[in-house]
Order: structure tokens, then sequence, then C-alpha cells
């Protein structure tokens, strides 16, 4: 029969969890776009998935909605692989990969509505509804071709709407947005998830991903280099102190030669360097009895941000190392990555 | 965006197995579609414009006194309109209508893969299978239009000419106006056969190519090259099995007794071209990554 591309017996999905990624593989010839990634998204999470660009985010999320066939690796949504069995697997999700698209000479209402007839049950009464939620009802008669970038996010979002989802993927969301449209494009994403609906947000933007997020993963050329609660990682990242002493080019020269002090530098405060909470008092004592003032010292918790560009900065880093080492396995450096539009 | 206006009606619940659409729903919507695009009315325009340009050329040339040509329905066009839908199917059927036809079936896929649409849609409660099927119909669909729009005009505008009155056929005997009408419906009818062996070429160089400017010129080539086969001294023994020869396959209805021989032939040849084309075409969309948009 037309229109199957299985004839097994679709599990339900009940209580799987709404993505799980394993080994997810995409090669484009020589290129590594996606390297053995493992995703768990869970029911009510809101899930940062963090990338620079190229990071291969857009491409993972590709194979997890079936648009794409990995080299290697499966993708489940809620417990279904939409390589296996089709559009049953897409059944709750809903969301867009890169920009949403439309199409350009069909007004917005036409577009939901033809996009209601895509999804069936009874998404269509629903069209009035998401359209007053994203604000777009007045201009609903208007072409989409004449939309600005935002109005499409925004419509973006109400056609993901119109199908009740459980899951909702949105592939940087906020792209393009003014500074009022992305304050509310993260309240109406805050609102959904408030009401149920697991988000999984691609992002690069850290601020809003370290507000709207509980978890998180974040990629690096095509890798997962850190996947979990975003309070874990932020503590993991280690407790990090701000210090002005009476003179600072000795202060920072000592803190260097002391045990458990890391990352020690000078900053226009003064020094910044990480520490455990005892090694910090050892260093005090010693700046004590060499003669040096403390003036201020505060602790500072890592924000997203820090960590994030210590984690990709640090891949970037092996990466390269192993290219020019040209040790087994070693991938190309992410400028050789880069050049290939891998989504 | 009124973000504290989303409603608990739009917020997650279960949604187990709901009503899925049908493939005919994705069809009508792939009609509309196509109802919204203006490259839609270019191939309508060949099928409308052409029959009238002809009918006003012969109704000049009659008003000249110039007489018929070598065909029997060049002689015969000034005596019944029913003649001029016979010729401007015998004008258009090589290149006209495989062109209107092109333009829609090449384009079906790619555009929308260009567009990034194929995206939006492949993520919604259909199937890969059924968006291909409904797309195939549409094309399809569409080249049944043109074909008999034409038709249409050239018999309204041929008897607004010259009247609704018996015909002659290839074999010289007389048919009566209701059943040359009834045979100029049956000879667009089986022309249909290899102009749906075209859209089919067209929706495979659609799908395979993602291109729609090389996949409608490319469906144009294919049958331009096969025109030009039956023309190189030594390839005659081909002639019977190429897709442009049963172009012709509707003659046999205009002649006296009907000579059901092409027709029958036609069917199958034309499905040597139908066949592979769509099952290749249909494995191309199944299994390609949606990457572009």
């Amino acid at each position: 029969m037309l229109g199957t591309r299985a004839t097994e017996d679709v599990a339900s999905g009940d209580g799987a969890p709404p993505v799980r990624a394993r080994g997810l593989v995409k090669r484009y010839d020589d290129i590594v776009a996606v390297d053995h990634v493992d995703l768990n998204v869970h029911t009510g999470d809101v899930y940062g998935f963090l990338g620079p660009n190229g990071a291969g985010k857009t491409t993972t999320l590709r194979m997890a909605l079936g648009l794409i066939t990995p080299t290697e690796g499966t993708a489940e949504l809620f417990g279904r692989d939409p390589l296996r069995v089709g559009a049953h697997a897409l059944e709750g999700v809903a969301g867009f990969v890169e920009a949403p698209r439309f199409y350009p000479y069909l007004s917005a209402r036409k577009n939901l509505e033809l996009l209601a007839a895509l999804d069936g049950a009874g998404a269509k009464d629903r069209i009035d509804e998401v359209l007053e939620i994203v604000e777009l009802a007045p201009r609903a008669a208007h072409r989409v071709g004449g939309y600005s970038h935002g109005m499409r996010q925004r419509l973006g979002i109400a056609a993901a709407l119109l199908r009740r989802p459980r899951l909702l993927i949105l592939d940087e969301p906020a792209t393009g947005l003014d500074p009022a449209g992305m304050r509310d494009m993260r309240l109406l994403i805050r609102r959904l998830a408030s009401d149920g609906i697991t988000v999984l947000l691609s992002s690069h933007q850290l601020p809003e991903v370290q507000e709207l997020c509980d978890r998180v993963a974040i990629v690096d050329s095509g890798r997962v280099v850190y996947e979990g609660a975003l309070a874990d990682l932020r503590r993991q990242g280690g407790a990090g102190y701000r210090l002005r002493t009476t003179d600072d080019s000795r202060a920072l020269e000592m803190a260097r030669g002391q045990h458990g002090i890391e990352h020690a530098v000078a900053n226009e405060h003064g020094l910044g360097f990480q520490a455990e909470e005892k090694d910090v008092g050892s260093l005090t004592l010693t700046l004590g009895q060499a003669g040096i003032g403390i003036l201020a010292l505060t602790p500072e918790l890592a924000t997203l941000e820090d960590l994030f560009f210590r984690l990709t900065e640090g891949e970037q880093a092996r990466s390269a190392d192993g290219a020019e080492s040209g040790a087994p396995g070693a991938q190309a450096p992410i400028s050789e990555r880069k050049a290939v539009e891998i989504g | 965006m009124s973000s504290a206006t989303a409603s608990p009606a739009v917020a997650a619940r279960a949604v187990t197995h709901p009503r899925r659409p049908t493939t005919m729903t994705i069809w009508r919507w792939e009609l509309r579609k196509l109802v919204a695009q203006k490259r839609t009315y270019l191939g309508l325009a060949i099928g409308i414009v052409f029959p009238l340009i002809f009918v006003l050329a012969q109704s000049l040339r009659q008003h000249h006194g110039h007489g018929g040509g070598d065909n029997i329905f060049f002689s015969e066009v000034t005596q019944s309109g029913l003649a001029t839908p016979v010729l401007t199917l015998l004008l258009e059927s090589a290149f006209l209508l495989p062109l209107a036809a092109a333009l829609v079936a090449g384009d079906i896929v790619a555009t929308e893969d260009g567009n990034g649409t194929l995206k939006t849609i492949l993520t919604r409660s259909v199937d890969r299978g059924q968006v291909f099927a409904a797309k195939v119909l549409a094309a399809m669909t569409y080249a049944t239009i043109v074909v008999f729009l034409s038709a249409a005009t050239a018999t309204i505008a041929g008897i607004s000419a010259w009247g609704f009155k018996h015909v002659v056929t290839f074999s010289g005997s007389v048919v009566s106006a209701p059943k040359g009408l009834l045979l100029v419906f049956a000879a667009n009818a089986c022309y249909l056969i290899p102009l749906l062996a075209v859209v089919s070429i067209g929706v495979l160089l659609s799908t395979a190519t993602r291109n729609s400017a090389a996949a409608v010129v490319g469906t144009l080539a294919v049958t331009l090259l096969l025109a030009l086969v039956t023309v190189i001294p030594g390839l005659e023994g081909a002639q019977p099995y190429l897709l442009t020869t049963e172009y012709n396959n509707w003659h046999g209805l205009l002649r006296t007794p009907t000579d059901w021989a092409p027709i029958w032939h036609s069917l199958w040849v034309c499905a040597l071209y139908t066949g592979p084309a769509l099952a290749a075409a249909y494995l191309v969309f199944l299994r390609r990554d949606v990457a572009g948009g």
C-alpha cells in the first residue's frame, strides 16, 4: 500500500523518553558532521542543545526527525524510530529545524490549513487559537512571502502548536528576532513548558539556554562534550573567585605557584581564579605572610558561557592536536569541517 | 507574542494514534498549491491560446480563399468544427503538450526541496510514500486538465467557426457529429497514455536533480532525443518502442474500422517508461536526505 514505510506494529511509545539517540553518526564523504552522539531528553525537560555554528546540532535534529538517514546509530521519539515506522514516530512531536519554511504564495491561514490537513485529528479547529497565541491573527490573510523573519518564526511556532505536541523541537527559535521578540519567544517557551510540553531547544544563544533550560547537551565538532543537568555542569565548572590586593602582579605570581589554584589570570577587577574553598584559605594565608593585603575576595559561580567556551575550545584544541599528530581516529580540524554545509 | 494567552487547550496531552490524512487529502492540497502558483497558468495558457490561434489563422486562410493541406483534416478543417480539435492535437502532441506537462512535473518535487517546504510537510502526520503518490497524481491530473482544456477550447472554437457537422475520418468514411465528438474525446484520452509517461520522467528528474529548471528542460530533452532517434538511419527498428512514436497512438480511432492495435501497443510501451521512472523516483524520494532549506 502506498504511504507506509513499514508494516510493523507501532509501539504506543507510552513511558518511553521523548528523545533517545544512541551513537548517531553522519558522514559526508570524509567529513564527520555528527560523531557518535547520544541524547537523552526526559519527559518535562526543557533541554538545551548547545553548540557553535556548524557543530552538528541541526544535522542531529534532522536525523531525530527522520529527515536524513544516519550513517550509524538510531534515534527514537517516544520509543519510535522515524526511519522504521515513518510518520507514526512523529505523533505528539512538532517543531522546526533551521528556519521554519512555508509556501510563500499562500497566506498564513492557508499554510496552517494545509498543515492541519496533513495532521488530521481536528488540527484545523485550532488554527484561530494558535494564530492568536503568536499574535498573527490580524495578518493571517496576508501571503507569507511578505512576512518578516520574525513573523515566520512565530508562524513556525503556530504550525507546531497545531499538533498539540508532547515534544516541541525548536532549532534556533530566536534567531533573527529583535530583543522584544526574543523576550516574547522565551516567555512563550517557558509557558509551554509549564503546560507540560517537553522542549528540545537547539541554540547557540547561551543566555537563552541558561534562562530556560534545566538539562543541556553541549556539542562541538559533531561530538557531545557534556550532557546532563545545567546545575551539575555549573558545579563541575568549579567555583570562581575575584581577588583584589595591594599588589596584584605579585599576588598573581604567587597564586599561580599555589597548589589547588587554577586558571589564575589578571583582569580588570584584579585577579580571577578557580579553586576549592580550602585552597582559597591557604592562598590568603600565603598572601598575608608575603605582606600582600587583601582588599576584596568575591566568590563567583561559573556562567554557562564560561563553561561552554571551556568545553568547546578545549575540544577544538584537542581536535587540532590530534589532527596534527596524525593519531588514529583523529578528526579533521573544525575549520575544515565548517567549510562543508552540514546544516 | 502573547505567551500569557497560551491556553491549556494547546498544552501537552496524550496523543495516541490520531486519525491520519489520506493520500487523497494530500493530493487535493497539491492541486490547491498548483492553483495558487502563477507558473501553473502558463501550461493552461498553452492549451487555450494555441487552438484559438489555429482557428483564427484558418479563418483568415479561408477568407483569402486558400484550400486545405496534405492531411485529410486540413482539407476538412473548414467543413466541420470537429476537425479542429483533431488537428490541434496533432500539432500540439509532439512539443507543446509535453512542455506544459513538464512544467509542473519537473517542478513539483524540486521546488519544494529548494524552498525547504519538503521538510515542513515531511514532519507532519504523513508518510513519504503518501506525499510522493499525491505529487505524482497531481502532476498527472494537471497534464490531463491541460489536454482536455485544449481539446475543449479547440472544439468550441472550431464549432463556433465552422459548425457542429459530420466529419471525415482518416479512412475517408464519414461519421456523425455526435460520434465525431466522442472520437475527439477518446483521441485525447489515448494521447494521455504517452503524456503520462512524460510526466513520470519529469517527476523522476524533479526528484533526482532537486532542480526545477534542470528537471523541466531535462524532460523536454528526453522527449526531443527520442524524437530525433526516429530519424537516425539504422535505428528504424527502435521506432515502435519510442515514447514519441506513441504520441500518434490515437490515429487508429479515426479509421474505419477502428484500429485498436496502436492503442494496446502504446499501453505496454508507455508502461515500460512509466513504471521504471516512477519506481526509481519513489525510491529516490523515500531514501533521500531532506537537508535543504
